[in-house]
C-alpha cells in the first residue's frame, strides 16, 4: 500500500475530461439522441393511490390515426420471482410489477398502460383515450396505520421475512432485522442520564435535475439497442432482460452522460416500456418523464420513524442503546432498514445495544436506494440523541464523542471488527477547526454530528489501449456521475508515468466494455480505479517485455520508471530509456498492439466516517432557518482529485441540509402527492446557503493500491442531525421532526411556549 | 464464526460457531452439513473476514484464528 507517498498526479485536480462539453451543451444525456423515424411513448398513470383494476380498454387509443401500440399488463411476460441480482438486490417480480401493474395499483402515479404514437400530442391523446375501470381501496399512508394490526393490506401474500417461523398471518411489514450485543437492561441501569426520544424523518426524493429518459429500438429479430441515462447500463441491461424474459446478449444498452442519479438511477422504469413498445410498432420508440412522473412514480427514500434510548455514565461512557427503527418501503418489500439498522450506531463502542427494524409496505412509491441509503434516517435520530446526551452531561459534543468513538480494532455493531478508519482522525479536526471555536454569531446555534457508510467494491472491469503514438485510451464501463473520468485518469497517469493530458477515459457501452456493476455504494474510484491501475500494470509488464526482446535481454531486467522502460540496475546501463510512445512506435515489430485488460471484484472498500459543523440562526418570529456556515470533514483515504472530493462533500451536505430543512413528499387524505415539482418540493439552491466548507482527512484504506475510500455517501449523512442540533442549540428547544420548514419549527416554539 | 439474528432458528439459537475451514466456501459446505438449510438461507450475504468486507466471498481465505460473520449485502447510492 502507498503510503505517505509522494505522487505525482494523484492529488491533484485537473479539470474533468467531460467537463468542457458539459457546460456547452454539446454532451449528449438522456433525452438528447434523437433517430431516424422514432416515434414517442407515454405512459398513463393510476389516479388512485391503491385500487383493483378491473377492466382496461385500449381500443379507442389504438383506433387513433398516429398511435403504433399500446401495452399494459397483460403484455408482460409473467414476472418471475427471485432476487434481481447486481447491487442491491430485490424482487425481480415487484421490479416487473412496479413498472407496469398487473391487478392491483399499489400508487398514485404506478404505470397501467403505456403507448407509442408519431408525436407527444397524439401519444397523449391515445393515453386519454384509454378507458381504466378501477376498484377503488383504501390507501395506507403511514408507518403506525400500516403497521397496526388489522391494517388494510397492501399486498396479501406479504407474510413478514426473516422471523424464526412464517407468520400466522399477512402484515404490511415485508420484512424485520435484529441485531443486538450484551445485556440493554444492566446497560441501562449503570447509566446515570439516559435519554430518548421518537423522531420522524420525511420521505425524499433523490432530486436529481435530469428526468428518466430512454431510446430503444428493436430489430425483426427481437434484439434491441437502448440508449438511456443510468448509473449502471450492465445492470439495466440484466433487469430488462429478466422483466421481459429475454437473453441478456440480445439487448445492448450504451449509457448517456447523466444529469444525476444519487442512487435514484440504479432501477429501471422506462427501459422495457420502451422495447415493448418498439417491437410491436417496428420503429425506434423514445420516452422521457416529466418532473412530476419523477416525483410520483420513481424512487424516493424512505420515510422514517426512529426511537432511541440512550444511557451513559458520568464521564460519557456509553453503557446502552438501543433503536426502533421502521422504514416506509413504498409499494413493494425493499427499504434500506438494514443498513440503517447496521449504521446507527457503527460510530461507537457500545457494549450493550439492541436494533430492531421494519421494512413497511405503504402504498406509496417504491422506494430506490439514495447515497447511503438508510443511514441519514438513523443516524440522524442517533445523533440528536448524542447531542442531547452531551446537553444533558454538561460535555462538549465532540468531547462526547470521542470518548466513545469507535477505532480500528473495535468491533462494529454489524459484526467485524473495523480495520483503519478515520473517525477519531476527523473529530479531532473538527475540534480543531476555526469554525468550531470562533464565537457564535448572535441568535444561532451551533451543531454537529457523526456520518459513517460502509462503501462497496463490487467489480468492475477496464481495458487500457496504447495508441501508436503512446496517448492512451482507457475503455471502462461505469457511467461518470462525480467526475470518474478524470480520477481514472489520474490514476492511470500516475501508474504509468505519463502525462494526464495524454489519456482518454471512454465509459463503453455493455457490448464494447468489459461487465461492471453500477457507478454506485461510493464505489467507482475505488473499484473500478482498481481495475484500471491492474490494466495499467498489465500494460507496463507487457512494455517491460517489449523493451525485453528490443534489447535483447530477459524481462526481469528492465524496471519501469516515469512512463519509460529502463535497464534494471546492474543491466547495460548505455541502453536508452525506451518511453511508452518508443514502445508503441515498435510495437508492430515486438508482438503487435499493446492492450492491458484487468476485470475483478474488489473487496475491502474502507468504511467512510465524516463530521460536520454548522452555525444556524432561527428567527422566533417566523421560523426561518438560516444556515450561516457549514463544515464538512471526511476521510477520504486518499483524495485522488481533491476538488471533486470537496465537490462530493459539498453536494452531499447540500443534499442532506436540503432534507433536513425542507424537502418532504405531502401527500392528502387520498394518496395523491401534493407537491410534485419543484416550485413546491424545495430543495435548496445556491442562494439559499453560505460556501461549505471542507477538511479531507486521509487515512489510507490499506486494501486499495493508493489508499482510496469510497466518498460519495458518506457525505449526506451528517447533515441532518447537524442541522437540527443547531436549530435544537438556538433556539432552546429539542427538534425532532423533520424537515425543520419555518411552520414546523413556528410549531415546536409554540408548543414549548417560546 | 457468528450469524446473523434471523439465522439462529436454524441452529438452534447457536450464534457462535468454531470451523475448521480454509475458504469461505469449505466453510458454507460445513455449515450446510451441520445445519441443513443453512446455505440456502445465507443467499447472497456478505462476508466478514477479520473485518474485511466480501460482498461475493467464495474462496478467500480463512485463518485458523480468523472471525468471521455473515451480515446482509450492502447496497448503496
Amino acid at each position: 500500500m502507498a503510503e505517505a507517498v509522494d505522487y505525482k498526479a494523484i492529488g491533484t485536480s485537473p479539470v474533468r475530461p467531460d467537463g468542457v462539453d458539459k457546460v456547452t451543451g454539446r454532451a449528449q444525456y438522456g433525452a438528447d439522441l434523437n433517430l431516424p423515424g422514432q416515434i414517442y411513448g407515454k405512459v398513463l398513470r393510476s389516479p388512485h393511490a391503491h385500487a383493483r383494476i378491473l377492466k382496461i380498454d385500449t381500443s379507442r387509443a389504438l383506433a387513433l390515426p398516429g398511435v403504433y401500440g399500446v401495452i399494459t399488463g397483460q403484455d408482460f411476460p409473467e414476472a418471475e420471482g427471485g432476487e434481481i441480482g447486481g447491487e442491491g438486490g430485490g424482487d425481480v417480480s415487484d421490479l416487473a410489477k412496479n413498472i407496469m401493474a398487473r391487478d392491483k395499483v399499489l400508487y398514485h402515479g404506478h404505470a397501467v398502460a403505456a403507448v407509442a404514437a408519431k408525436s407527444l400530442s397524439v401519444a397523449q391523446a391515445a393515453l386519454d383515450a384509454i378507458s381504466v375501470e378501477y376498484e377503488v381501496l383504501a390507501p395506507v399512508l403511514d408507518l403506525e396505520s400500516a403497521m397496526a394490526p388489522g391494517a388494510t393490506l397492501i399486498d396479501p401474500s406479504c407474510f413478514t421475512k426473516n422471523l424464526p417461523e412464517k407468520p400466522t398471518a399477512p402484515s404490511n411489514i415485508a420484512a424485520v432485522m435484529k441485531l443486538g450485543r450484551g445485556n440493554v437492561e444492566e446497560g441501562f441501569a449503570q447509566a446515570d442520564v439516559i435519554v430518548e426520544g421518537e423522531y420522524r424523518i420525511p420521505m425524499a426524493h433523490q432530486g436529481y435535475i435530469e428526468p428518466h429518459a430512454c431510446i430503444a429500438s428493436c430489430n425483426e429479430q427481437g434484439q434491441a439497442t437502448v440508449w438511456c441515462c443510468t448509473q449502471g447500463h450492465f445492470e439495466f441491461r440484466a433487469m430488462t432482460a429478466k422483466v421481459l424474459r429475454m437473453h441478456i446478449a440480445d439487448l445492448k444498452f450504451i449509457a448517456s452522460e447523466i444529469g444525476g442519479g444519487f442512487g435514484g438511477k440504479t432501477v429501471i422504469y422506462l427501459e422495457p416500456l420502451a422495447v415493448m413498445l418498439s417491437r410491436k410498432s417496428r420503429r425506434p420508440v423514445k420516452m422521457a418523464m416529466t418532473r412530476e412522473e419523477v416525483f410520483r412514480a420513481t424512487g424516493p427514500t424512505s420515510g422514517t420513524l426512529a426511537r432511541i434510548r440512550v444511557g451513559a455514565r458520568k464521564d460519557g461512557t456509553l453503557t446502552a442503546a438501543t433503536a426502533w427503527l421502521a422504514y416506509e418501503a413504498g409499494a413493494y418489500a425493499g427499504a434500506p432498514m438494514g443498513p440503517g439498522a447496521m449504521t446507527v450506531f457503527a460510530p461507537y463502542i457500545l457494549p450493550n445495544f439492541a436494533v430492531e427494524a421494519f421494512d413497511v409496505l405503504l402504498n406509496k412509491p417504491k422506494v430506490a436506494a439514495y447515497r447511503a441509503p438508510g443511514a441519514p434516517q438513523s443516524m440522524y435520530a442517533m445523533e440528536c440523541a448524542m447531542d442531547e446526551l452531551a446537553e444533558r452531561l454538561g460535555m462538549d459534543p465532540i468531547d462526547l464523542r470521542l470518548k466513545n468513538a469507535a477505532e480500528e480494532g473495535t468491533q462494529a455493531p454489524y459484526g467485524p471488527k473495523f480495520p483503519a478508519i478515520g473517525l477519531k482522525a476527523c473529530l479531532n479536526a473538527a475540534k480543531a477547526h476555526p469554525n468550531y471555536t470562533r464565537p457564535l454569531p448572535a441568535g444561532a446555534g451551533r451543531g454537529m454530528a457523526v456520518g459513517f457508510w460502509f462503501n462497496v467494491g463490487m467489480q468492475s472491469s477496464a481495458e487500457v489501449h496504447i495508441n501508436e503514438d503512446g496517448t492512451v485510451t482507457i475503455v471502462e464501463g461505469s457511467p461518470d456521475i462525480g467526475g470518474s473520468r478524470a480520477s481514472m485518469a489520474l490514476m492511470a497517469s500516475e501508474t504509468l508515468g505519463i502525462p494526464y493530458e495524454r489519456i482518454k477515459v471512454i465509459i463503453g457501452d455493455t457490448e464494447s466494455a468489459g461487465f461492471s456493476n453500477v457507478t454506485g455504494g461510493s464505489r467507482t474510484t475505488f473499484a473500478t480505479g482498481m481495475a484500471v491501475i491492474r490494466a495499467c500494470e498489465d500494460i507496463i509488464a507487457q512494455c517491460k517485455s517489449r523493451a525485453a526482446s528490443t534489447w535483447g535481454i530477459d524481462a526481469d531486467q528492465v524496471d519501469w520508471r516515469d512512463g519509460a522502460a529502463i535497464p534494471a540496475p546492474g543491466v547495460n546501463a548505455a541502453l536508452k530509456p525506451l518511453a511508452l510512445a518508443d514502445i508503441a512506435a515498435g510495437a508492430p515489430k515486438t508482438g503487435g498492439p499493446l492492450l492491458g485488460r484487468a476485470s475483478l471484484n474488489a473487496q475491502g472498500a474502507g468504511a467512510g466516517f465524516s463530521v460536520n459543523l454548522a452555525d444556524i440562526r432561527v428567527d422566533p418570529e417566523t421560523g426561518k432557518v438560516d444556515v450561516l456556515s457549514f463544515t464538512a470533514i471526511q476521510d477520504a483515504g486518499k483524495a485522488i482529485h481533491p476538488a471533486y472530493v470537496e465537490g462530493q462533500m459539498q453536494g452531499g451536505a447540500v443534499q442532506g441540509l436540503g432534507w433536513a430543512l425542507n424537502e418532504e413528499y405531502i401527500y392528502d387524505a387520498n394518496g395523491v402527492m401534493q407537491n410534485a415539482g419543484f416550485l413546491d418540493y424545495r430543495m435548496p439552491v445556491a442562494s439559499d446557503l453560505p460556501m461549505i466548507d471542507t477538511v479531507i482527512v486521509e487515512v489510507p484504506n490499506p486494501t486499495h493500491p493508493y489508499g482510496v475510500r469510497g466518498v460519495g455517501e458518506t457525505p449526506i449523512v451528517a447533515p441532518l442531525a447537524t442541522a437540527a442540533n443547531a436549530v435544537s442549540r438556538a433556539t432552546g428547544v429539542r427538534m425532532r421532526d423533520l424537515p425543520l420548514s419555518p411552520p414546523r419549527v413556528l410549531e415546536a416554539l409554540e408548543a414549548a411556549g417560546r | 464464526m457468528v450469524l446473523p439474528e434471523h439465522l439462529l432458528h436454524l441452529t438452534g439459537g447457536q450464534r457462535v460457531l468454531d470451523i475448521a475451514a480454509e475458504n469461505v466456501r469449505d466453510l458454507v459446505l460445513e455449515l450446510e452439513e451441520r445445519h441443513p438449510g443453512l446455505r440456502a438461507a445465507l443467499g447472497r450475504a456478505a462476508v466478514a473476514i477479520d473485518g474485511q468486507i466480501f460482498q461475493d466471498a467464495f474462496l478467500e481465505a480463512i485463518g485458523p484464528d480468523s472471525e468471521v460473520f455473515f451480515l446482509p449485502r450492502i447496497e448503496g447510492g
